[in-house]
């Protein structure tokens, strides 16, 4: 909940970069999990993810940025068909 | 309200006024979409930037919903924006309307006030900008060429003043006003410069050292709170319309305030009416006079914001109102106007008796006799106190 007090007038947001500071995570009903084994840095699921919510280190694919990832499911979906490292999980299980 | 200077007198049609005005005021960004009756206006503006003498960036779209939104972006740049419109193309504009207010943008917009379809018509009536009341833009209405002349720079002033920051549309009878030559006083290009100053915008999407967002999606947890801020700042807007026709009257001669009040003081039935049919209300009413029958007008020139307590206090004496409207809300209760005032006057402990008389609709004639019809009327509900037709058709 923003301070109301001083919304900027008409709604303009003032600064640039703020979507990172708005937490999209508690949208996701379906959580991504990555299996490394499987995995083979391929990075399509990082070209893929409308989110910007693939974690990559060192040309690595290491995880997903949860605070963003609304669970959406495309990295499953677009991870090749021999390979299939992300699996979604239902966040209630 | 009297025009008491009379410095390069001229004879203009509202149109050639309204295009000269935009002239002097050399806005940064001007989009056009042409429609009659206001088609003139934009069409010796582009004369004005073809020939140089402007600074204005012209935008020829291909719609009035184009033309309103060009005006947007190019507001949220931080630019000085104007356009004009009439009818079917302020119809058109609608839902950039909203967003125009919703910004906050300071844009100013001349409307030619001509009837809505259908059944297709070009000439005079307010259902245009009565269908635009409630879009959050503050609306003047010019009851002569010289009226639309001097409201045009005022409207870019209230437009950009800090406590309002909204957009202002300036409307004028179309046709009546728009194609009729009046005897105008013009401003000095010098002094239109010193009244107009610079307009600096707060953010600005051009300035990208420091990068803003425009129109960013706002949900249950803000959006009340952005309404309430544009509703406190159309409220504001009231005060800044009379400080600035205050201004405009120190610096050139030519007051205006909320409203103009002819003949009301003693009167004891009055006719509130907008725009150029007030001039032919004023004959009626100087012919009563003559024989004594004690009669006004209100004409409101501010309806947006509704300056309701101003209005209140000048009908608190008067017994018998008609507020004549040149639309129809189509809600078989009256037109905009007689709503307003009406619900205006509620809170009176003794207010008067208030009537509605739709008029002029699509151009209709309306005349010195209509006006004089509707007076007599209003002394016999002062005798009697009895209203036979509370909501009526006239001029049919």
């Amino acid at each position: 909940m923003q301070e109301k007090k001083n919304l900027p007038i008409g709604g303009v947001i003032t600064e640039g970069g703020t979507a990172h500071e708005y937490v999209t995570g508690g949208w996701r009903k379906l959580r991504p999990v990555l299996d490394k084994d499987k995995c083979t840095n391929c990075l399509i699921c990082w070209v893929m993810c409308p989110d910007s919510a693939i974690i990559i280190e060192d040309g690595k694919m290491i995880g997903f940025d949860m605070e963003h990832c609304k669970g959406c499911g495309i990295c499953a979906e677009e991870c090749p068909d021999k390979v299939k490292a992300i699996k979604m999980e239902e966040e209630a299980d | 309200m009297a025009i008491t200077v009379n410095t390069r007198q001229t004879g203009l049609t509202g149109n050639s006024a309204v295009a000269y005005a935009m002239k002097q005021i050399n806005p940064d960004v001007c989009a056009a979409y042409p429609i009659t009756p206001s088609t003139q206006i934009m069409e010796e503006f582009s004369s004005y930037v073809a020939d140089g003498v402007v600074d204005t960036e012209l935008i020829t779209v291909e719609s009035e919903h184009s033309a309103m939104s060009a005006c947007i972006g190019a507001a949220a740049a931080g630019a000085r924006v104007m356009t004009a419109t009439s009818s079917q193309g302020l119809a058109l504009m609608w839902e950039m309307l909203y967003i125009a207010s919703g910004m906050r943008l300071p844009i100013v917009l001349a409307d030619v006030n001509r009837a809505l379809s259908a059944p297709i018509n070009i000439h005079c009536d307010h259902s245009d900008t009565m269908g635009a009341r409630d879009s959050g833009w503050i609306q003047l209405y010019s009851e002569t060429v010289q009226e639309a002349y001097d409201n045009l720079f005022q409207a870019v002033r209230i437009a950009e003043n800090e406590n309002v920051l909204l957009p202002v549309m300036i409307c004028l009878d179309g046709f009546i006003t728009s194609h009729a030559i009046e005897n105008i006083s013009l401003l000095n290009d010098a002094e239109v410069k010193q009244f107009m100053g610079e307009y600096k915008a707060k953010h600005t999407l051009l300035d990208t050292d420091h990068p803003v967002t425009y129109g960013a999606m706002t949900l249950p947890d803000t959006y009340i709170e952005f309404k309430r801020q544009q509703s406190d700042a159309i409220a504001r807007a009231k005060d800044v319309v009379a400080e600035v026709g205050k201004e405009f009257g120190a610096r050139f001669g030519r007051e205006y305030g909320l409203m103009e009040e002819y003949r009301l003081d003693d009167a004891e039935v009055a006719i509130v009416i907008l725009s150029s049919a007030a001039g032919t209300t004023k004959v009626a009413v100087d012919e009563f006079r003559k024989a004594d029958k004690k009669v006004g007008i209100l004409r409101p020139r501010l309806f947006r914001p509704f300056p309701h307590k101003e209005i209140a206090e000048a009908l608190k004496n008067v017994k018998v109102v008609a507020c004549l409207d040149r639309a129809d809300s189509m809600s078989s209760f009256g037109g905009p106007l007689f709503n307003d005032v009406r619900s205006a006057l509620y809170d009176m402990e003794k207010r008067p008796k208030v009537v509605n008389r739709i008029f002029g609709l699509g151009g209709r004639d309306y005349k010195v006799k209509d006006a004089a019809a509707v007076l007599e009327e209003l002394l016999k509900i002062a005798v009697t106190g009895k209203v036979e037709a509370l909501i009526k058709y006239i001029t049919i």
